[in-house]
This record gives structure tokens, C-alpha cells and sequence, in this order.
């Protein structure tokens, strides 16, 4: 299987070898009717070993969810079996659910229910805060 | 519709309008007596704290209207497990407006974000209080007449008081504001705190002597430093004296100085000074009442 077998799909290249169980977990592709692929371990000579999901469909999910776990992630789009569209995904401004607040004094640890949404702060420096503590992601 | 969840929900200007409605309800006091009529406050505590829930009841009584609600969680819904977003959507049907305090960071945000009336963080932990600071901030500009060019002193712990981090954020942005420091080593304010001071060139010093620099002081704002901030009593029984305001440290003050706490203070300003015309901490209360009176105003989006 390679690009060319998807006709209107996204290939998401360049995981870290490793992680692409964790990306078809959070964008929850094991919910969808149609073929997915998982490669690991391919070769590539950027990376050494990287990890590759193939998705045929047109998925109406917001990707750039996935600059969070890892920006250096590609995202290729495919229609009529072309790659129309190659890109990065950005920080995104609103991270829900991905990561959960650590701060013991914070609302969300005693309402469960809650969403854990951070709000990027710092484009340049990767910064996250919690939208009701403000505490830092990840601290 | 707005929420105050911090005080930086506020622009300058919106601050200084506050202020300007304050002192026109100190001045006027009738003007205002039947303008919330019919209109209800939700005081929701989640956490016992009188001085701030009767500030809020006072101030929504003189602008003629009504309050409701609860002064700690066990005798709410809460203590039945519903959660905030639930009971705030409840309240919004009996109450045009809510002031809420919870020991949980953030409570008053998750508030706003289902709530239908403006909604007032009335203290959420450690976190926010920003009627708090506009309490400071009126009472400053009242006693002095100005919030710009001074010399604002803040003494104590000022590693994890609030309070003293969101008046530092308030005050920064007034022309020729300079703060100076006064705090032992393990409580000095924390770097983010700075951030503002320095990108914004504010000068600052830092100390660890209240006395050396009393006569520098048109403002002195006092907090408590606590016990259980200290690693070994040894440190703490070293330091706690040299932060405690006495009549002797206050001799080279100057005669305009004024002294401020935010309450309730336990022996970190000495009786003794309680009757000195430069103690205005008790008159913040006060202030804080009529700032109470002149937010709701605004959130409610009635004029005088
Ligand atoms: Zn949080």
C-alpha cells in the first residue's frame, strides 16, 4: 500500500516510529467504516524509522489537534488519487481532552465531567494554560 | 453581557470608570438608591467568607435590590455532588446577577461559561479576586487622589499572595508607578509577576528591609507571611518580626503615607497603629462595598 492506493484520503507521514497507535487513538479512527492503514517502522531517510497512517476518506476532523503531539507531523491530502495539499499542522489555539490539568486545586479535579481545554498563550515558546486555572500544560 | 473572572477582564479605562461611578455613590449616595430595584444578587459561597459575601450583600441592599443564595457548600446543592454548571443554570432563572467564591481555581470561569447573568468571581482559591484589587485600587485613588506617580510599597509574602500579584498587574499600566518589594528571599514575588515590570519599564526594587525604605513609601500594603510557607521554624521565627509594621518602623514614614491590608490581618500590623490617620485598612472595607455597588451597576448595564 502506498499513496497512490488512496483515491480521496489523507496520509498522515513523518509520526515518530512508535506513536501512530496513539494518533488512531485520539482521532478516534477506529470508529470509521472505512479503510484505515497503520504502517509502522517504514524506513525513511529523514527519520531513520517512522510511523505512517492512511485514511481513505475525507475525514471532517480538525487535524491541527495533532500539532500538539507533534508538530513535525505532515498531513497529506489526496483527491482523485493526487496529493492536492501538503502541510504541517499548526498549534492549535484550543486543545480539548488531550492533556489533563495537574494542578490539585483546579475545578477539573473534583468535577469530572469537565472538559480539559488549554488555550495557547505563547505561539512562539509551545506555551498552554488551563482556560480555568491558567496553570502551564504539562506542569 | 460580561463576567469578571480577573482583573485583567477590565481595561484601564474600564477601571478608572468604575472608580469615577464609586466616588460619584460616595458623593451622591441617594442617586443610587432605587436604581437595582427589583433586580436580585446570588451570592453562591462555596467557601465560607463573610467579609467579601457581606461587601457583596451591602452594596446590592444600597442600590435597592435583593439577594439570595448560600454561604458554604454544606448547606448547597453542592453537598449533594451537583455540579457548578448544573446550579448555575438553576440560578440564572431566579437571579439577574451572581457573585460566587469556591475554594477550586477556575469555578467562577466554569460558571460563566453556562451562566445567562453576568457572573462576579468573588475569590476562586488562590487564584483571582478581582473585586479585591478594584477594593485596593478605590481605595488608593480615594486616599490619595491619584493612582499615578507613586511609590507603592508591598510587604510580606509576596510569593504566593494574590492579592499583592494582581495590584502589581492593576497599577503597573498608570504612568510613573514604582513598586518597592519588601519581602524575605523564600517569598519574593514570583517572575511571571515581573513580566510586566520590566516589558513595560516600571521600575522596581527588591528587599528584605521594611524599615530601610519606609520613607521611600506612599503606599504600604501589608500581607501576612504565613508559618507554613517556611521550611524550618528556625527561618521563620528569624523573620517574621522584621515583617511585622510597628509604631518604632512607622517613625520615618512619611506623614501622607497610607497603610493597606487586605483582611483579615493576625499580627503583622501592631494594634498600636490601628488609630494612626495613615491606617486605612479598615476603611477599605468601606471601599470596597461602594466598588461592589459600582460593578454590579455596570454588569447590569444600569445608569444613574
Ligand atoms: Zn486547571
Amino acid at each position: 500500500m502506498n499513496i497512490d492506493s488512496i483515491q480521496n484520503g489523507i496520509v498522515i507521514d513523518h509520526i515518530k516510529a512508535g506513536q501512530a497507535m496513539q494518533i488512531y487513538d485520539f482521532l478516534e479512527l477506529g470508529l470509521l467504516d472505512c479503510p484505515v492503514a497503520i504502517i509502522k517502522n517504514a524506513a525513511s531517510t529523514k527519520m531513520g524509522r517512522k510511523d505512517i497512517i492512511k485514511i481513505d476518506s475525507e475525514l471532517k476532523i480538525d487535524l491541527n489537534a495533532l500539532g500538539y503531539i507533534d508538530p513535525e507531523i505532515t498531513i497529506n491530502i489526496i483527491r482523485d488519487g493526487v496529493r492536492v495539499k501538503k502541510y504541517h499542522p499548526e498549534l492549535p489555539e484550543l486543545i480539548t481532552n488531550i492533556i489533563r490539568c495537574k494542578n490539585p486545586r483546579c475545578i477539573t479535579s473534583i468535577e469530572q465531567e469537565l472538559p480539559h481545554v488549554f488555550k495557547l498563550i505563547d505561539r512562539a515558546r509551545d506555551e498552554y494554560r488551563c482556560v480555568y486555572c491558567e496553570s502551564k500544560a504539562g506542569i | 453581557m460580561r463576567h469578571i473572572t480577573s482583573i485583567t477582564d477590565l481595561s484601564i479605562a474600564e477601571i478608572d470608570e468604575l472608580i469615577l461611578t464609586a466616588n460619584d455613590i460616595i458623593a451622591h449616595p441617594d442617586k443610587y438608591r432605587e436604581l437595582c430595584r427589583h433586580k436580585k444578587l446570588a451570592t453562591l459561597f462555596y467557601e465560607p467568607s463573610t467579609r467579601t459575601r457581606l461587601s457583596f450583600e451591602a452594596a446590592m441592599y444600597e442600590l435597592g435590590g435583593q439577594v439570595l443564595g448560600f454561604s458554604e457548600a454544606a448547606s448547597s446543592s453542592a453537598a449533594k455532588g451537583e455540579s457548578v454548571a448544573d446550579t448555575i443554570r438553576t440560578v440564572c432563572c431566579y437571579a439577574d446577577i451572581i457573585a460566587m467564591r469556591h475554594p477550586k481555581e477556575g469555578a467562577p470561569t466554569v460558571a460563566a461559561l453556562h451562566a445567562t447573568v453576568p457572573v462576579i468571581n468573588a475569590g476562586d482559591g488562590g487564584h483571582n479576586h478581582p473585586t479585591q484589587t478594584l477594593t485596593d485600587l478605590l481605595t488608593i485613588q480615594a486616599e490619595k487622589g491619584r493612582l499615578d506617580h507613586m511609590t507603592v510599597g508591598l510587604c510580606g509574602d509576596l510569593k504566593f499572595g494574590r492579592t499583592v500579584h494582581s495590584l502589581i498587574t492593576a497599577m503597573c499600566r498608570y504612568p510613573g508607578v514604582q513598586f518597592v518589594l519588601i519581602s524575605p528571599e523564600e517569598l519574593k514575588v514570583p517572575s511571571y509577576v515581573k513580566i510586566p515590570l520590566k516589558s513595560g519599564n516600571v521600575p522596581y526594587t527588591q528587599t528584605t528591609d521594611l524599615a530601610s525604605v519606609m520613607p521611600e513609601l506612599d503606599v504600604l500594603y501589608m500581607t501576612r507571611v504565613q508559618r507554613e510557607r517556611f521550611f524550618n521554624e528556625d527561618d521563620y521565627v528569624r523573620l517574621k518580626d522584621s515583617y511585622i509594621l510597628t509604631p518604632e518602623k512607622l517613625e520615618s514614614a512619611r506623614p501622607d503615607l497610607i497603610i493597606l491590608h487586605p483582611l483579615p490581618r493576625v499580627n503583622e500590623i501592631a494594634v498600636a497603629i490601628d488609630e494612626d490617620p495613615r491606617a486605612k485598612y479598615f476603611k477599605q472595607a468601606l471601599y470596597g462595598k461602594f466598588v461592589r455597588m459600582a460593578l454590579i451597576l455596570k454588569l447590569l448595564e444600569v445608569h444613574a
